[in-house]
């Protein structure tokens, strides 16, 4: 084995960089191509410090390799591979140069081995998801604006708190740290908000769903789960995240209740799901971190695939609400069974990839005798079929009739559907594989008697209640209110009141300043003018008078 | 088009069969109870039924719970247009 190591991220980003500039066989090629070799260098990076560098006195790991690092970069390369299918028909190449970096920056931070570079892939992940939301069009520049925004606190926070890590104890490695001390703090604040969690959160259903068909799909994959991984890292055990998991599995499943939009529900869910997770890295124990790994990873595929399978409605009519939407299980059979699968595996279900790895969490919570965790956790479970697992097929391929009978999406986009469906029943079906990559060593069986009935109840009855409420839960074109309309309601208002205020002042200082500056300029005028004696034009012969006598006047003294 | 013309999964007699399954289903997840061992933490999640009836009972709770908040919080879909 040769001793070079390829740092797997940055395929991804310099590829992404050649998309624009080659012909547009050769864009696909690269498209499917880069993830592959993506994948095969995540292997190919030996256990510990594989790359070292030094810069400015500190010295930086930028590669850095262990089974928690393989893990997410296994699933982050699938991930680009299905996305980049999925996206072949996407004419945007910037979208596609966008997601590839951000795909790339994001396997950068699950390989740093220090948090320098942490920090540079972070905030570059943070620029080009920015791009990647700008890439759907114009309608796409609010909410872009203030997901930056947003992210770019993120990054001041999470730089101050590096910068008082390394500050406080010279310390510049990327490891399991304890909650003590602001940097430690700041640093953890920085990992949440890109983790969707509170107050913040509505960055995510507010900047994700502006995205294109195809740019949503990469956007739920990297941010959130990086997210999830640094706190892995960084923070496994920490007690704070148990309430933070569990106000965000909780937050999901209500405003996604409420919701309209198909796209915004599965952003809800997103936080649902992520929400399980980080309750899992507040566990803390061997069960749980392998179970929020686990959920990772089976999250990202069966997420992706929602989100293809809305991106092929949205696609294919244009329309994103479930108001306007209805009945297409008549015309698009393959986007409604792959939409459906997606939605049994985030629900968990057995034989589905979620059921094998969330169901770790929750046994972990019981292990622990978290008593208010498992049963919070059991709720939001029965929570997930409702508001995402029957509640995104039922509006979007069932209910009423919209009228619109368009065919299934281009093949491109199926295949890419039939492939992640293949993994979230594979997984559920036969887990070995993912438990086998997992950082810790499994002993856990997910198909018990007990887990299996419980399971089945839970979903089932939550279902019934879906169905028993279906008047209670009927869409209207509203949308709910959440933190952002601190700046997008409240803010606005007062800000261009100021504006107005400052604006009208500043009229009257020029005034009473432009009294006392008509002199000045008067005067300055009077001999800078096109009259001035200083401004008017010399004719050329005085000026060859001056030089000779410039000239002649620097003889005398030299020969003084 | 008339239901009885469309697509068999909307006709009112296909949707009175599949609510009979799904009643069945449930009931055979319940009865299941009776035929498997379960290892409770805390105890009341060994009580007969306790997936059944704690899902159900959850998710009737975030369903109102999430109108009672909609109440205070929806506004129409243009508000911030």
């Amino acid at each position: 084995m040769s001793d070079i190591v390829i740092p797997p991220g940055l395929v991804l980003i310099v590829g992404a960089f050649a998309l624009p500039f080659v012909s547009l066989r050769l864009r696909n090629v690269l498209l499917l191509g880069l993830p592959l070799v993506a994948l095969a260098l995540v292997w190919m990076v030996p256990d510990g410090e594989a790359l070292r560098l030094s810069w400015f006195g500190y010295e930086l790991t930028p590669v850095r390799g262990d089974a928690l690092a393989r893990v997410f970069g296994t699933v982050f390369a699938l991930m680009v591979f299905g996305g980049g299918l999925y996206s072949l028909n996407q004419p945007r190449t910037l979208e596609l140069t966008s997601a590839y970096a951000y795909a790339g920056s994001a396997l950068g931070v699950v390989f740093a081995g220090d948090l320098l570079s942490v920090f540079v892939f972070w905030e570059l992940m943070a620029l080009a998801s920015t791009m990647v939301i700008w890439s759907a069009g114009r309608e796409a520049w609010g909410p872009g604006i203030r997901y930056a925004i947003i992210h770019l606190l993120g990054g001041v926070i999470l730089m101050a708190g590096v910068a008082g890590q390394i500050w406080t104890t010279g310390d510049i490695g990327f490891h399991a740290m304890a909650t003590d001390g602001w940097p430690r703090w700041l640093i953890l604040a920085g990992f949440l908000i890109n983790a969707g969690a509170p107050p913040l959160q509505a960055w995510l259903p507010d900047a994700y769903p502006a995205a294109s068909w195809s740019g949503m799909v990469f956007l739920s994959a990297f941010t959130t789960k990086t997210a999830v991984y640094v706190l892995m890292r960084g923070f496994p055990g920490a007690e704070i995240l148990l309430w933070v998991g569990l106000f965000m599995a909780c937050y999901g499943i209500v405003f996604a209740i409420l919701e309209n939009d198909m796209r915004r529900i599965l952003a809800y869910s997103i936080i649902n799901q992520v929400g399980f997770m980080v309750t899992g890295i507040g566990i803390g124990t061997e069960l749980a971190l392998n179970g929020a790994a686990a959920h990772a990873f089976a999250h990202i595929i069966y997420k992706a695939l929602l989100l293809m399978s809305a991106g092929s409605v949205l696609y294919m009519t244009g329309k994103s609400k479930c108001t306007d939407l209805g009945g297409l299980f008549r015309t698009m059979p393959v986007t409604t069974v792959c939409g459906t699968i997606g939605a049994l595996a985030i629900s968990a279900f057995p034989l589905t990839s979620g059921f094998v790895s969330k169901s770790m969490i929750n046994s972990a919570a019981g292990e622990e005798h978290l008593a208010v965790v498992w049963f919070v956790l059991a709720a939001a479970t029965a929570g997930v079929f409702l508001h995402a697992g029957i509640k995104f097929p039922w509006f979007v391929f069932f209910q009423k009739d919209s009228g619109m009978r368009p065919p299934d999406p281009p093949a491109n986009m199926r295949w890419a559907m039939y492939l992640l469906s293949a993994i979230c029943i594979g997984l559920g079906v036969f887990p070995q594989p993912l438990y086998a990559i997992l950082p810790y060593p499994v002993d856990y069986e997910p198909y018990t008697g007990s887990h299996v009935v419980q399971q089945l109840q839970l979903l089932l009855f939550s279902g019934l209640a879906f169905f028993l409420l279906l008047n209670a839960l009927k869409r209207t074109r509203t949308i709910t209110l959440d933190v952002d309309w601190l700046w997008r309601g409240l803010a606005p208002g007062p800000a261009v009141r100021l504006a107005r205020w400052v604006s009208a002042w500043r009229a009257v200082a020029l005034e009473r300043l432009g009294g006392s500056l008509t002199f000045v300029v008067g005067s300055l005028r009077r001999h800078h003018g096109p009259e001035g004696i200083v401004g008017g034009t010399w004719p050329t012969g005085v000026m060859a008078f001056w030089t000779t006598v410039l000239l002649a006047g620097l003889l005398v003294v030299y020969y003084i | 088009m008339t239901p009885e013309q469309d697509h068999w999964l909307v006709r009112p007699a296909s949707i009175r069969k599949l609510w009979a399954g799904f009643i069945v289903v449930l009931a055979l997840t319940v009865l299941a109870d009776l035929f498997v061992e379960h290892h409770p933490h805390f105890g009341i999640d060994g009580t007969f039924g306790f997936g059944a009836w704690y899902g159900f009972i959850s998710c009737v709770a975030m369903v109102f719970f999430s109108k009672g908040l909609g109440l205070l919080l929806k506004r129409r879909d243009d508000y911030y247009e």
